[in-house]
């Protein structure tokens, strides 16, 4: 094949893979379509890498890709290793594990600009270093850097290996340091000839900004900020194509930049709360505050027993269950689909209300409960669950706390004060399963659990939902 | 001044190409619903994994006397490929749970 025809196959395969990220990223918009989407981005993924490693050639010795052992083995490794960490993580460990790839890829761009600099180093650069090549080198350094260390924090807070933890004037601090790195690589750029220990400097610096800023983040506020960190390697990505003019990486790192980000606010707008508000992590800092003042007044509260909630249930109307992380940690999932099949064959009408935010990750429970088959029809988002409420006789909130907590609604102190809250307290019954009386993740005192008509049943999600349908079967 | 518009005039599709991106991006998933803010994060997270096909390039035109260069080459392409062998396999199993409800 001559040379123009494989540059060719190269360029044209780049505009399809491009194609595949666009029409992949609308497809999974939608939930009909969704699966079919992620294939097809994942198909044009790997024409690009093929045609990659086939076709691609250095622009300036026009020599092929080398060392091709060496990539194929890493190819392989990864291939492997990915696909099998992929199939055993759990399904409640998954937003932690879309953390830990998104960590991959900002350490993969930082490596880039770290490799690309390294090579200037080695062979000298005529000119100044002031110019558009040795920018995107800094950049993808410094994004990659910050998003490859922030995921791993939000991995660890995730896994619940790390605490939520600040330095005092930590905000100042970060401030200090984001201006000190943006200083340091303009810096860089200034110098007559590449300096790779100022870089190895301003990689280190990125990486502690990539802690700093992630850490003192409230773990429950974790999904916006993978979502985040997520824009910011499409961006690091995007640095690449500039660097290799390589319109793969760039059309996909830009796309993912921009949808990542405008995700990121629709999920701030599903939590009511702006993303400002969730970087600064105001809610951290109250939380504690509002734990203490209102478990003071917590009062009494009515613990039930599985044999009167299951006779509740039984003779009721209509039932509907929130559930929440509690249900997918017990991974009660399928025992509760079981119990709701029971009560819709003594002709009780059985819905879910589930809280967009519910679990630790926005639809969450969705695909929780997708996974123990659960009817589509059956899961009614918040907004309209709410006036379903008026007419539904027992509400079951199992392993859910802050989005069912009235404090959101009508406690200005409250740090979740302005989150929309599914409206357990409207229903003619509440019973609430609960391990403990320990408060939530936000870790704020729930005033619901305390009203006259609400009843504790403490234990094990899954326990207790298999008592409930023993229960029913001697009924 | 001049500077700028010389770096403006040379790099115009670019930029033209940058906006048109970042506008596409966030039409694209205007629309989508909250229970798939989950799965499209994961989705867009393998996408940006189309970072590996530059750490496929420097590792390919990495001189292989340079240590440094191949040790941090083929940790680049191994650390890509997780990204985006993960993060389509992750998504896929999160939709595998749509998919089957939508057969019953």
């Amino acid at each position: 094949m001559n040379l123009l025809s494989q540059i060719g196959i190269l360029e044209l395969s780049y505009v399809v893979a491009s194609v595949t990220f666009i029409l992949g990223l609308k497809m999974l918009s939608n939930p009909k379509t969704a699966r079919k989407g992620n294939l097809i981005a994942a198909f044009g993924m790997g024409l690009a890498i093929l045609t990659t490693i086939l076709f691609h050639r250095d622009p300036d010795t026009g020599e092929h890709i080398k060392n091709i052992g060496w990539i194929i083995g890493a190819l392989l490794i990864g291939t492997v290793g990915g696909a099998w960490v992929s199939r055993i993580v759990k399904m409640t460990a998954m937003p932690q594990m879309v953390s830990f790839f998104n960590g991959m890829g900002g350490a993969t761009a930082a490596l880039i600009g770290m490799i690309e600099f390294n090579k200037l180093a080695l062979h000298g650069v005529e000119g100044s270093l002031l110019n558009g090549h040795v920018l995107v080198m800094v950049l993808g350094v410094f994004i990659g850097s910050v998003s490859f260390a922030g995921s791993m924090i939000a991995y660890g807070k995730l896994e619940g290996k790390i605490k939520d933890k600040a330095l005092p004037f930590q905000h100042t601090i970060n401030l200090i340091m984001l201006v000190v790195i943006l200083g340091l690589g303009a810096f860089i750029m200034l110098q007559d000839a590449p300096d790779m220990n100022l870089f190895f400097v301003l990689m280190g610096l990125s990486l502690v900004y990539g802690v700093f800023f992630v850490l003192p983040i409230g773990g429950a506020d974790m999904p916006v900020v993978i979502s985040l960190l997520n824009s910011f390697t499409g961006l690091a990505a995007a640095m690449g194509g500039f660097l290799y003019n390589n319109m793969a990486m760039l059309t996909g790192g830009i796309l993912v930049g921009s949808a990542g980000t405008i995700l990121t606010i629709l999920m701030c707008k599903a939590m009511n709360r702006s993303l400002l508000n969730v970087v600064i992590g105001s809610f951290g800092g109250s939380a504690k505050g509002g734990s203490g003042t209102s478990s003071e007044s917590g009062g009494t509260y009515r613990e039930t027993n599985p044999s009167d909630t299951a006779i509740m249930c039984a003779y009721a109307n209509q039932v509907m269950i929130v559930p929440g992380y509690g249900l997918a940690v017990a991974q009660a999932q399928h025992t509760c689909h079981e119990f709701e099949k029971m009560l819709s064959n003594r002709g009780v009408n059985v819905i879910y209300g589930i809280h967009p935010v519910a679990g630790r990750m926005p639809g969450h429970m969705n695909v929780l409960l997708a996974e123990a088959d659960v009817p589509y029809d059956k899961l009614i988002e918040a907004d309209d669950a709410n006036p379903m409420l008026a007419n539904t006789d027992v509400v079951l909130v199992i392993g859910a706390n802050d989005v069912v907590n009235p404090a959101a609604k009508d406690d200005p102190s409250s740090p979740i004060f302005g989150m929309p809250i599914i409206d357990a307290e409207k229903a003619k019954q509440v019973i609430v399963f609960k391990r403990s009386m320990r408060p939530g993740y936000a870790g704020i005192e729930n005033r619901l659990f305390f009203n006259s008509n609400t009843g504790m049943l403490f234990g094990d999600a899954k326990d207790s939902l298999e008592k409930l349908i023993s229960e029913l079967k001697n009924m | 001044m001049d500077n700028f518009f010389q770096f403006f005039i040379d790099n115009r599709d670019f930029i033209y190409l940058i906006i048109l991106s970042i506008f596409l991006g966030i039409e694209v998933i205007s629309n989508v619903p909250a229970i798939l803010h989950t799965p499209l994060m994961s989705g867009a997270n393998a996408i940006h994994g189309v970072v590996i096909i530059g750490a496929i390039i420097v590792m390919g035109h990495a001189d292989s006397n340079n240590t440094l260069a191949m040790i941090l080459g083929f940790i680049a392409v191994l650390l890509g490929t997780l990204n985006v062998v993960g993060g389509f396999v992750v998504t896929d199993r999160m939709l595998e749970m749509f998919k089957k409800k939508d057969k019953k």
